[in-house]
């Protein structure tokens, strides 16, 4: 029963919050009507069982990719002042979320406890094992059967990485002096670069 | 699953992968001064590639064992014959490059590297079994052409195609994965073979909307009508050998791919599909050949002469039959050597000072300028148009009959119709090439690893390669049987 509830509340809001980041003028409330969006993903996930994911979901999603949303939309040309004015009436909205999001952990967490949601069957997907975590279960799958498409991802994060440095590193000509020596680096002793004094109260330090 | 036998097919992936890991460290250590040698270097990593998947063409690992990593990974003759005319266009795309970026100083050592990882990414998408291998080979490749196409990242139009390309590439990869997970939440399963025994013969709302969506994403890819919109600005703001690889080997891909999802995944939603690819193909045919009469950008003109092609292709994969996806194979080889060899033409075009000639103006009388380039420009575009005795007429014949074959009468009297209104804008080139007033800008003409392409190229469609026709529709005939025998 509690299963059932939980999902269609997730599922709820997961919906409207993802209707309201495309339909909120401010760039900022839609980034964060975003991680109410991936929060309640992560409850959904919790539900049907797969926990991991949902941590994942958590952290990676809300943790890291959120905030990394909210620096670029920051650096967007956004009257900042008008946003500061704003905080004070936006607080109880803020505040309202959190609430939100605080009763949804207690609700997940309840929800997790009293079981999985049975899905519509899917006779070929792969069967858990049994009494294995979540994590046991994806790190047996993926570097087993999964082995292929596991590595050619990581080919997809290497060109990702040769992307960002072809597009963006460039030589500068004349930089050689500061350019970075990492022999001299290593060469370098602790007495070379401190010098410990005990100065007399009052006196200063020269340095 | 037996993992030794797994990497034994997968052995041309395998060689590209190490070489590419190599091949970066060597740019990193060795700086863009050896771009050259590295370059050398990639192409001979993919003949060896390419050598390593003509075993595979005989058909001889069709079949069951054929089938790698659990049935995500086939490595049929099929798939064979794709990889081969890729690893080739990615060859030409690396050796013309050293030219063309020097005169730059833009020529960077990551260059050969990104476009091996490119054709490892479309090498994993015609090897395709299931969704998910699908889309890691599609990413691959997109997230490689994305920075291809931004390479000049100082010149605005070069970082405009870069963008243009990623904001609508992202979008289609959102639109291919949403039909992809209406495809597993209605089937259960993400393997080809298992959604079409779950989907049986009939076809469930639910499924068929994610059957649409993923033919959508993949349209966006070979840039069918009307998901073409990208095409001629990412082709003209690209780098011109980062166009020519665009507009080969990725289009060789997610052709080859998209009718191995159209007739493995959905073999018993054949008329599901046919209508959805019979709009495509006609819209891309007039869209093609419509759209191309106003330009005046011979990069423009060509990724127009793109769209028209892939129409012509999706005529084939619509008949649905063993001689239509037989007929799509034999025109991409036409296509791929027709393509190639007019953006090499291109490349070939540059006044004193090293500015490519890019416009119709440009290349006004150029048969009293530089009549080498002249003369091979007017058989491609020729052959483009399917006028006989070339090959690109031969193309075009056995994709008809196929249509025709398959009772598409009707899409291959429009396919015809729109075909001579393509032919137009092909006699516009050469007639602005041999009649009309020479411009008045020099023309020099470099490169001898760029004239070896064209010549080959040209020697390819010219009425020799009706020499090959018979075994290359044998090849064709064995790697289209390959899609029919899983079936």
């Amino acid at each position: 029963m509690i299963q059932t509830f939980a999902f269609y509340l997730f599922a709820v809001l997961l919906i409207a919050s993802a209707v309201l980041v495309i339909t909120s003028r401010n760039p900022v409330h839609a980034v964060l009507w975003l991680i109410v969006a991936f929060f309640n993903g992560a409850g959904l996930m919790v539900l049907v069982g797969a926990e991991f994911i949902a941590a994942l979901l958590v952290i990676v999603y809300v943790g890291a990719v959120a905030v990394l949303f909210l620096f670029v939309v920051m650096m967007l040309d956004i009257d900042f002042a008008e946003l500061r004015a704003g905080f004070i009436r936006h607080f109880p909205l803020g505040v309202l979320i959190a609430l939100v999001l605080l009763a949804e952990i207690v609700l997940g967490v309840g929800a997790y406890r009293a079981g999985a949601l049975e899905l519509g069957a899917a006779g070929v997907a792969a069967e858990p094992i049994a009494g294995r975590s979540n994590i046991d279960n994806i790190g047996a799958l993926l570097y087993t059967r999964y082995l292929f498409l596991f590595e050619s991802a990581g080919l997809i994060l290497l060109v990702a990485m040769i992307g960002a440095i072809v597009l963006t590193h460039r030589e500068r000509p004349g930089s050689h002096k500061t350019h970075q020596n990492i022999d001299r680096q290593v060469r370098r002793r602790p007495q070379d670069a401190t010098v410990m004094t005990r100065p007399d109260v009052g006196q200063g330090v020269e340095l | 699953m037996n993992l030794t036998a797994s990497l034994s097919l997968i052995a041309p992936e395998l060689v590209l992968s190490a070489s590419s890991l190599i091949l970066l460290l060597m740019a990193a250590w060795m700086g863009d001064r050896h771009t050259q040698t590295i370059s050398w270097l990639a192409a001979l990593a993919l003949a060896a590639a390419t050598i390593l998947a003509v075993p595979a063409l005989s058909g001889g690992a069709s079949g069951l064992s054929s089938e790698a990593f659990g049935g995500q990974f086939r490595a049929d003759a099929y798939a064979a014959f794709a990889k081969i005319l890729i690893y080739i266009a990615a060859i030409a795309s690396i050796l013309v490059a050293p030219a063309f970026f020097e005169r730059l100083r833009a020529m960077r050592a990551e260059y050969p590297v990104l476009i091996v990882l490119a054709t490892i990414g479309m090498s994993i998408m015609v090897s395709a079994n299931d969704l998910m291998t699908l889309y890691i080979g599609l990413e691959l490749n997109s997230l490689a052409s994305y920075v291809l196409a931004a390479f000049l990242r100082n010149e605005t139009r070069s970082a405009e195609a870069g963008l243009k390309y990623f904001v609508l590439g992202a979008l289609a990869s959102g639109i291919l994965l949403f039909g992809m997970s209406l495809l597993y939440g209605f089937t259960g399963t993400t393997n080809f073979a298992g959604i079409e025994s779950a989907l049986g013969g009939g076809a469930q709302t639910g499924a068929l909307f994610g059957l649409i969506f993923v033919l959508a994403g993949l349209a966006f890819k070979i840039s069918a009508v009307p998901f073409h919109m990208w095409t001629p600005d990412v082709y003209e703001g690209a780098p011109t050998p980062v166009t020519l690889f665009f507009a080969s080997a990725p289009k060789v891909a997610a052709v080859t791919l998209t009718a191995r999802v159209a007739l493995e995944a959905f073999g018993g939603q054949v008329e599901a599909w046919r209508q959805i690819v019979v709009f495509a193909a006609l819209a891309s045919i007039v869209v093609g050949a419509l759209g191309a009469i106003g330009q005046t950008n011979l990069k423009r003109l060509l990724a127009y002469s793109s769209i028209n092609n892939v129409g012509f292709l999706l005529i084939g994969l619509a008949a649905a039959s063993l001689a239509g996806v037989a007929a799509m194979l034999a025109y991409l080889v036409v296509y791929v050597a027709m393509t190639l060899g007019s953006f090499v033409a291109l490349l070939l075009l540059q006044d004193r000072t090293g500015e490519p000639l890019e416009t119709l103006g440009d290349i006004a009388g150029l048969s009293s300028r530089s009549p080498g380039v002249a003369w091979s420009l007017l058989v491609l575009m020729f052959s483009l148009a399917g006028i006989p005795p070339l090959m690109g007429f031969w193309a075009k014949f056995v994709v008809f009959r196929a249509a025709v074959e398959a009772d598409l009468l009707l899409l291959a009297v429009i396919g015809i119709a729109a075909s001579v209104i393509g032919a137009f804008y092909y006699i516009k080139v050469v007639k602005v090439m041999f009649f009309d007033e020479p411009a008045d800008r020099e023309v020099a003409a470099a490169g001898g690893v760029n004239w070896a392409i064209l010549i080959a190229a040209v020697l390819f469609i010219s009425p020799l390669g009706y020499l090959l026709t018979g075994w290359l529709g044998t090849l064709a005939n064995t790697a289209a049987s390959a899609l029919f025998i899983a079936a």
